[in-house]
């Protein structure tokens, strides 16, 4: 077997009649950031929840850690963590509480969970705020929250759908500067998808680009820059999927967005 | 079990911080109480019917229960908007254990709300005939069974709507009726056709009328046919609330 966490050959998934993920094949190396851009509706998130055995596919071959998805739905599910596009906090509850709740759907034992909370609590400055309901959070702490939920079970892999949306910049940063180092110290592999190209830019060793179901290129961002000869990965982005604006049903996360725009534009 | 657990513990949590709803949701039961209790008093008294809080309250218990259990169960609507599902739903354990969890949690507050409208009841001059105090377990039991039922018959009805719109209709045409319909607040002797037939075909009818065969030993039907009923369809609604919910997409 190679070095690939992730492998997906031929990937194709219907939603009556219309194709959301066209013949998709892609590989993403252990211990890699790896970003999925894309304009809307161009299947992102349709394949991050094929890998993460929310939706079975049409046809292909897919392989997390090794497992199937659709077979092997419970090995799948430990191996990776998610931080889902909408928020999936329980506000009710507090962080430590939604901490322990997802370490005890995930079948740690009480001394593992609570030494790993506290562990990545720290690590993402929550851990005086770890008594505190979500509901009193800021968008931010939430985000950081959502990502320490994510890692609690030792996960190999990290899925993360537009994690940085809605954050400001400092935020943005911030939460990089964290998943940057798990990625090292952790030997975690980031798989992620984001509409902030020069976030992918400056954080992804390996990028691919989707257009249409379709993945249309994949390298380094300076592999990208240079097949294109664009000075920076968000032109090369634009030269490569042209720049028709994408309609879409509006998700529950565009009108976020939406709403989001209107407050700070 | 320990999944099931968690799930059962949220739901507690959740229902002991909302100091709000808690208070709330006891408003109504008390309103009924106080004003139909002591409205329709005098006339129920001489219709020959004897006491009316002595008749209403093993209603309205049923009725807390009724509401909050059906709202517990809707819940998973709220928990889809904001995401929480999705936590539970991607996580290594089975649609099963999840629905069980969160059905005994939310059955388990809609009991100890019963527990705390049948405390108002004693405020306001319910007395316990036939068994006295010995009563009280069999009505928890019962009062439990009950809440079950409508967690279950909740959760079944969030898994089919996708968002909080189908909401409003659910009470209008689910809640309201199963209560307005169940012999809570008059009782079944001598009713039109029509009524008396939708009464019997109501599940609360049966829970409500154990309770009184319980509580104050007058029951319509037979207590034990009350319970078995109440049991039989609540094994029935859990079982139709866990297959839609395992098949819930998201």
């Amino acid at each position: 077997m190679s070095d690939n966490i992730i492998e997906v050959r031929d990937l194709v998934k219907d939603f009556d009649g219309f194709r959301a993920v066209n013949d998709v094949s892609f590989t993403v190396p252990a211990r890699r950031i790896f970003s999925f851009l894309g304009p809307n509706g161009a299947g992102k998130t349709t394949s991050i929840k094929i890998l993460t055995t929310m939706l079975h596919p049409t046809s292909g071959v897919v392989r997390v850690n090794g497992f199937d998805p659709v077979t092997q739905q419970n090995e799948v599910r430990h191996s990776f963590g998610i931080v889902f596009q909408d928020p999936s906090l329980d506000d009710e509850l507090t962080a430590y509480e939604n901490m322990e709740f997802h370490g005890v759907l995930y079948g740690m034992d009480k001394a593992t969970r609570r030494a790993r909370i506290k562990e990545l609590l720290d690590f993402m400055e929550l851990w005086d705020r770890k008594d505190n309901l979500v509901k009193e959070f800021s968008g931010g702490m939430k985000r950081r929250l959502e990502i320490a939920r994510g890692l609690l079970h030792h996960p190999k892999i990290l899925f993360m759908d537009e994690p940085t949306l809605g954050l400001d910049p400092q935020t943005r940063n911030h939460i990089w500067g964290y998943i940057r180092n798990l990625n090292k110290t952790e030997g975690i592999t980031v798989f992620f998808t984001t509409h902030y190209i020069e976030e992918a830019e400056h954080v992804s060793d390996t990028v691919a680009i989707m257009d249409h179901g379709r993945i249309i290129t994949h390298g380094s961002p300076d592999e990208l820059k240079r097949q294109t000869g664009a000075s920076s990965l968000e032109e090369a982005f634009l030269k490569l999927t042209g720049s028709a604006i994408r309609e879409e049903e509006a998700s529950s996360t565009d009108r976020a967005r939406q709403r989001y725009h209107r407050m700070h534009h | 079990m320990k999944v099931i657990y968690i799930l059962w513990l949220r739901q507690l949590k959740r229902y002991f911080r909302s100091k709000a709803r808690l208070v709330g949701s006891l408003g109504q039961p008390l309103l009924f109480l106080v004003a139909l209790g002591f409205g329709f008093g005098p006339i129920f008294q001489k219709a020959g019917g004897g006491n009316y809080i002595q008749f209403l309250a093993p209603g309205v218990v049923a009725m807390g229960i009724l509401f909050t259990g059906i709202f517990t169960g809707v819940d998973i609507i709220w928990d889809r908007q904001f995401g929480f599902l999705k936590e539970t739903l991607a996580a290594p354990v089975s649609r099963l254990q999840i629905m069980l969890g969160r059905t005994i949690g939310g059955a388990t507050v809609a009991t100890i709300q019963g527990i705390i409208v049948l405390l108002l009841t004693f405020a306001v001059g319910f007395r316990l005939d036939g068994m006295g105090f010995a009563s009280i377990v069999p009505a928890v039991l019962l009062m439990f069974v009950i809440a079950l039922l409508f967690t279950a018959l909740g959760t079944a009805i969030a898994s089919l709507l996708q968002d909080v719109q189908g909401f409003q209709l659910i009470m209008n045409f689910l809640v309201m009726p199963t209560f307005f319909l169940s012999g809570a607040l008059f009782p079944l002797e001598g009713l039109p056709r029509v009524i008396s037939d939708i009464a019997s075909a109501d599940p609360l009818t049966y829970g409500i009328d154990g309770l009184r065969g319980i509580l104050t030993n007058s029951a319509h039907f037979n207590m034990y046919t009350d319970v078995l009923v109440s049991l039989i369809v609540m094994v029935v609604l859990v079982a139709i609330g866990s297959y839609l919910f395992t098949k819930i997409e998201i």
